[in-house]
C-alpha cells in the first residue's frame, strides 16, 4: 500500500514540476515576439461639446479607426484587449486618460481591422479645460496570455484638437 | 485485518523519536509554505501576492478559479492596467481594468475609475453611496502574470469546508503513518 501511495506522490508532483515548466517556458518564448502593429485614427466629427450642469465640460465625437494588431498574437495568446484613450494635460492635472472605445480581440483574423464609431465611454474632464485643447488619441493593447506574463503597449497619435467653442 | 489493521498496528508502534522526527518535518512543510508566502510579500509589494478570480466580471480573459499574480510599486498607475482594490465597507476585492485616470499635477493624488471587460457599465455602481472615483489608497496592486485553473482548489476548499477537513485528515493520516 505504502508504495502505491510513494508512487502516486511521486508521480503527481513529477507531473505538477513539467506542467510548471512548460507554463514557464510557454510564457517565456513570448519574448522571442516582436511585434509591429499599426494603426490610424482619424476624428470625423465632434458633434456635441458643451459644459455640463457641474461645471465639467463634455465631448462626444465620432471617429474611424484602422489597426492591424495581428503580430502581437502567439500560440501562447489569449486575447488582446484593446483601446482608445484620450489623453491631454490641464493646469489641474498632470495626465488625464480617458478610455472613449475598448474592444476584445478573441483571435488573429480579428485583430486586422476598421471601424467608425462613437465614444463608448463619456469624454468628461474634471472642470473645464477643454476648449481649444489639444490632446492625444492614443491606442493602447493588453496582451493576455493562456498562461503567463501579460504584455503591455501603446501608440500615441498626436495632433488632435478640439474646437474653440461649444456646439 | 488488511490495510486498516496494518496502519493502525503501524500507529501503536510509534516510537517517541519517530514521532518527533514526523512533527518537525510537518513544522518544516508549513513553515517553508509560510516562508514563501511571507516572501513573495516583500519581492512583490503586495499585501495578498496572489489571489484567486472569483467572478465572471473579467471574462473572457479572467474565468472563474484563474489564479492572478500581483504586483505593487510606486509607478503610476495607467488606464488599461488591471488592479485589484479594496472599496472601504467590501470585505472581498474586486479585480477590474483601469478606464479613465486624472493625475494631479504637484501631489501623488489620482482619481481613477474601473469597469471590469464584461460588464456593461462602469463600477460607480459597486463604489460607496456618492463615491466618484476611486484613490491610490484602494489599490491592493496590480495584475502581472496570470495562471488558469489552479485557483479551483480553494474554491472548493472555501465552499465546501468538508473536503477541506477530509483532505487535510488524510494527509495528517499520511503523515503519521508514513515511515522513512
Amino acid at each position: 500500500m505504502h508504495s502505491v501511495m510513494l508512487r502516486a506522490n511521486a508521480l503527481l508532483t513529477f507531473s505538477v514540476t513539467i506542467l510548471a515548466l512548460m507554463c514557464a517556458m510557454a510564457s517565456l518564448s513570448d519574448n522571442f515576439n516582436s511585434p509591429s502593429p499599426t494603426a490610424q485614427v482619424q476624428v470625423l466629427n465632434i458633434y456635441r461639446f458643451q459644459k455640463k450642469r457641474n461645471g465639467d465640460d463634455e465631448v462626444s465625437l465620432t471617429f474611424n479607426m484602422s489597426a492591424n494588431l495581428q503580430s502581437l498574437f502567439t500560440w501562447n495568446t489569449k486575447q488582446v484587449f484593446v483601446f482608445l484613450a484620450a489623453e491631454y494635460e490641464t493646469p489641474k492635472n498632470a495626465l488625464n486618460q480617458i478610455s472613449l472605445w475598448d474592444s476584445i480581440l478573441p483571435s488573429k483574423e480579428d485583430a486586422k481591422f476598421w471601424i467608425q464609431t462613437t465614444n463608448k465611454y463619456s469624454f468628461v474632464d474634471q472642470g473645464s479645460n477643454l476648449q481649444n485643447k489639444d490632446f492625444n488619441l492614443t491606442l493602447h493593447w493588453h496582451v493576455m496570455p493562456k498562461t503567463g506574463k501579460m504584455f503591455a503597449d501603446k501608440i500615441a497619435m498626436t495632433g488632435f484638437r478640439l474646437p474653440e467653442t461649444y456646439r | 485485518m488488511g490495510w486498516i489493521g496494518e496502519q493502525i498496528d503501524s500507529i501503536k508502534s510509534l516510537q517517541f523519536r519517530q514521532v518527533l522526527t514526523q512533527a518537525i518535518s510537518l513544522g518544516m512543510i508549513v513553515t517553508s509554505a509560510l516562508i514563501i508566502w511571507k516572501g513573495l510579500m516583500c519581492v512583490t509589494g503586495s499585501e495578498s501576492p496572489v489571489v484567486v478570480v472569483l467572478s465572471g466580471s473579467m471574462e473572457p480573459g479572467f474565468k472563474r478559479g484563474d489564479i492572478l499574480f500581483l504586483h505593487m510599486s510606486k509607478d503610476p498607475i495607467r488606464a488599461g492596467e488591471i488592479v485589484v482594490f479594496n472599496l472601504d465597507e467590501r470585505e472581498i476585492p474586486i479585480v477590474h481594468r483601469v478606464i479613465k485616470v486624472h493625475e494631479r499635477q504637484d501631489t501623488e493624488e489620482v482619481d481613477i475609475l474601473t469597469k471590469g471587460d464584461n460588464n456593461l457599465g462602469d463600477d460607480r455602481l459597486l463604489y460607496a453611496q456618492g463615491q466618484l472615483w476611486l484613490q491610490r489608497r484602494h489599490i491592493m496592486g496590480r495584475a502581472v502574470g496570470f495562471l488558469p485553473y489552479v485557483g479551483w482548489v480553494t474554491i472548493i476548499m472555501t465552499e465546501k469546508p468538508i473536503i477541506k477537513y477530509i483532505l487535510i485528515g488524510a494527509l495528517g493520516l499520511l503523515v503519521i503513518t508514513s515511515k522513512e
